[in-house]
């Protein structure tokens, strides 16, 4: 866990008190909504179907329990007792006024959260790996340089008035569990030949109307640099960005229309001309910051306690130990994901108690820390081996122990259209209807990993070019109408999908994913041949003539 | 972002105009006594692109009041019953097609 330091909790509060005197100044008439619009952006307040949503940022995925319990009573003293978890290790609740939003942000920063560029055309909340940390094999934790950067983007003048939103995401693992190909910079942590830290840095990556994968602009930058680079970045896309056209804004368009070499060239002769200056990150900067990080004190502990080898005589409990049950990188522990996915339920949302629940849960067995994953799930990162069967029956109880995490039923989805004012159509029904065609364990497991992102318009918040099927819905004629895609994938051979045909009805989606599941299970050569890898070797001609020969 | 007001207004059938109310994001429509209501059955009717325009500068004018005003299709019913217009302006007027996590 990251201590904020007293800089830090003057900030939050100063904004708070901020957006206090904006919102009495709006709701009095002094301020119209034209004048107080950006304002209410800037602290993550949108306007959509029935109400205010307020989104919070959850910086680098990583909660405390205090934290956990803070959002719960926002979703029950505010909203309506619950809260939707994001793509973006953000959450948000979705019946908020506007009258006590003041209210809700100064409860929340009680605690050391904010709601500070979660939207609005800056730099959003920085996302991260949701195992970071504890991972094995990773090159070091990133939430260090997550921190540095959260702090560099925070309310920066220069960087708060961009031609469009801004994300970054960083991981420091090899498979890549934080998306950094479809974020607007990517940071891959690595070591160089002398063992230094420093960033292999992509940009340009981006989904919505128009996708791409993100590029490599310069394989290392050494960690000292960081910061100067990515404000290099950040001012030749300040400068060059187009702010006439809102669907050309994006870095992404810069990118691609200048080529990645052209825009390399740009930045580095911006970095140039920077020059050592007061962004270089000297190590005591770097270290102060690390020194703020706390990490569990860790037992000694078996690989295979007495407790782990009782409890494997239980088939439930083995099932579920063997799906929502990770490698941690000290003996003895494991990370546990809490599945936010039960069948019938929408992906994503978990109730007021239920965070409660998970906040009790966190300091009993997991050293009080939770992490947000933008799979739209939850973990619990330092769970002792031990611990696993009597967490199992826990988690059960509050049924956030579906054993499909990514298997089919793991599905990311948006709001859609029974929330959100820019969807054309529902996300979250055909979601359910999913869940429920393959509710049956053995059936998932059998079709073992396959991620299904379902987005209600263009915008791709359900990141659909990237699911290994993407479920994209247009409007025709006032009818809800579905593109299907797949092959698509978000990891580190990230890559869009391929459209397979004509749109279909939103009575026939769920007929129409069975059909390509079903063919899949047939075409794969082996039981371990990834659904997407089937896609790989095949291509969609295969999948295209199972769905529409008799459609 | 263009003004509600500036954008060419086309209308095919029978329309009102719906917002959200400022202090707290409820749905609200305009009523024919230029006030706003949460029930979709007060809201006025305008069947031309003239009136929809006025109907629709009215409410803007009530900045403090509503938020993001805007014209939206209706369907006159039996009895002159006024049904939404489309699915969205459905789940604004009748709630969300799901069950919400926590029942209301």
């Amino acid at each position: 866990m990251y201590a904020y330091d007293e800089l830090d909790r003057t900030l939050i509060n100063e904004r708070v008190s901020e957006f206090r005197d904006q919102v009495k100044r709006r709701l009095s008439g002094e301020l119209t909504e034209d004048e107080f619009k950006m304002l209410r952006l800037q602290n993550g307040v949108y306007l959509q179907l029935h109400a205010y949503m307020f989104r919070v940022a959850i910086p680098y995925g990583t909660l405390s329990s205090k934290q956990l319990r803070a959002l719960a009573h926002v979703a029950r003293r505010y909203d309506r007792g619950y809260g939707h978890f994001t793509t973006r290790q953000n959450i948000q609740y979705n019946w908020i006024k506007l009258a006590e939003l003041p209210d809700a942000l100064a409860d929340l920063a009680e605690v050391g959260i904010h709601a500070m560029q979660t939207s609005g055309n800056n730099t959003r909340n920085v996302t991260s790996d949701q195992w970071a940390g504890v991972a094995p094999g990773e090159i070091e934790d990133p939430r260090i340089w997550s921190e540095l950067l959260r702090q560099y983007t925070t309310l920066h003048p220069e960087f708060s008035f961009l031609p469009r939103k801004f994300k970054f995401a960083i991981t420091a693992s090899e498979h890549d569990r934080a998306a950094i190909k479809i974020h607007d910079i990517g940071l891959r942590l690595i070591k160089n030949a002398d063992g230094e830290t420093g960033f292999e840095v992509l940009v340009g990556g981006g989904l919505g109307r128009t996708p791409f994968i993100g590029k490599t602009i310069k394989p290392f930058v050494h960690g000292r640099d960081l910061l100067s680079y990515v404000e290099a970045i950040l001012r030749v896309y300040n400068q060059y960005g187009r702010r006439d056209n809102i669907y050309k804004a994006r870095i992404k368009i810069l990118v691609h229309e200048l080529g990645i070499e052209k825009f390399a060239r740009e930045v580095e002769e911006e970095w140039k001309q920077m020059g050592d200056g007061a962004l270089t990150l000297d190590h005591a900067a770097i270290e102060e910051v690390r020194s703020r990080f706390s990490y569990p004190a860790y037992e000694k502990l078996p690989h295979m306690p007495d407790e782990l080898k009782q409890a494997a005589h239980d088939p439930l409990f083995e099932r579920w130990r063997k799906n929502s049950v990770f490698p941690h990188k000290v003996q003895g522990y494991s990370i546990v994901t809490l599945s936010l996915k039960p069948v019938g339920g929408p992906p994503g949302d978990a109730t007021a108690d239920q965070m409660d629940a998970i906040a009790d849960l966190a300091d009993k067995y997991s050293f009080g820390e939770i992490r947000v994953g933008h799979e739209q799930n939850l973990a619990l990162p330092h769970v002792a081996k031990r611990d696993l069967p009597v967490l199992w029956k826990a988690l059960d109880r509050i049924g956030v122990a579906t054993p499909n995490v990514n298997l089919v039923t793991d599905i990311i989805a948006c709001p859609g259209l029974d929330y959100c004012s820019l969807a054309n159509t529902r996300s979250i029904p055909i979601a359910q209807e999913l869940t429920r065609r393959f509710a049956d364990h053995d059936t998932a497991n059998l079709i073992g990993r396959l991620h299904i992102n379902i987005s209600g318009c263009i915008n791709a918040c359900g990141h659909h070019h990237v699911g290994h099927i993407g479920i994209l819905g247009v409007e025709k004629n006032g009818e809800e109408f579905y593109q299907i895609t797949i092959g698509g994938r978000a990891d580190e051979n990230a890559q869009m999908g391929t459209l397979i045909g004509p749109a279909v009805p939103y009575a026939e989606v769920a007929d129409v994913i069975e059909d390509i599941v079903e063919a899949y299970l047939a075409l794969r050569d082996r039981p371990e041949e990834l659904f997407v890898d089937t896609v790989k070797r095949l291509g969609v001609e295969p999948f295209r003539e199972r769905v529409y020969a008799t459609r | 972002m263009t003004s509600p007001l500036q954008q060419k207004i086309k209308i095919t059938g029978p329309s009102m105009v719906t917002a959200n109310r400022t202090w707290d994001g409820v749905v609200i429509y305009r009523t024919a006594a230029k006030d706003w209501s949460t029930e979709l059955s007060n809201a006025a009717i305008v069947r031309t692109a003239d009136e929809a325009r006025a109907l629709l500068a009215e409410s803007v004018a009530d900045d403090v009041g509503a938020i993001g005003a805007y014209i939206a299709p209706v369907e006159l019913k039996d009895a002159g019953k006024i049904a939404p217009g489309n699915l969205r302006e459905q789940i604004r007027s009748e709630g969300l097609t799901i069950e919400l996590p926590v029942p209301a």
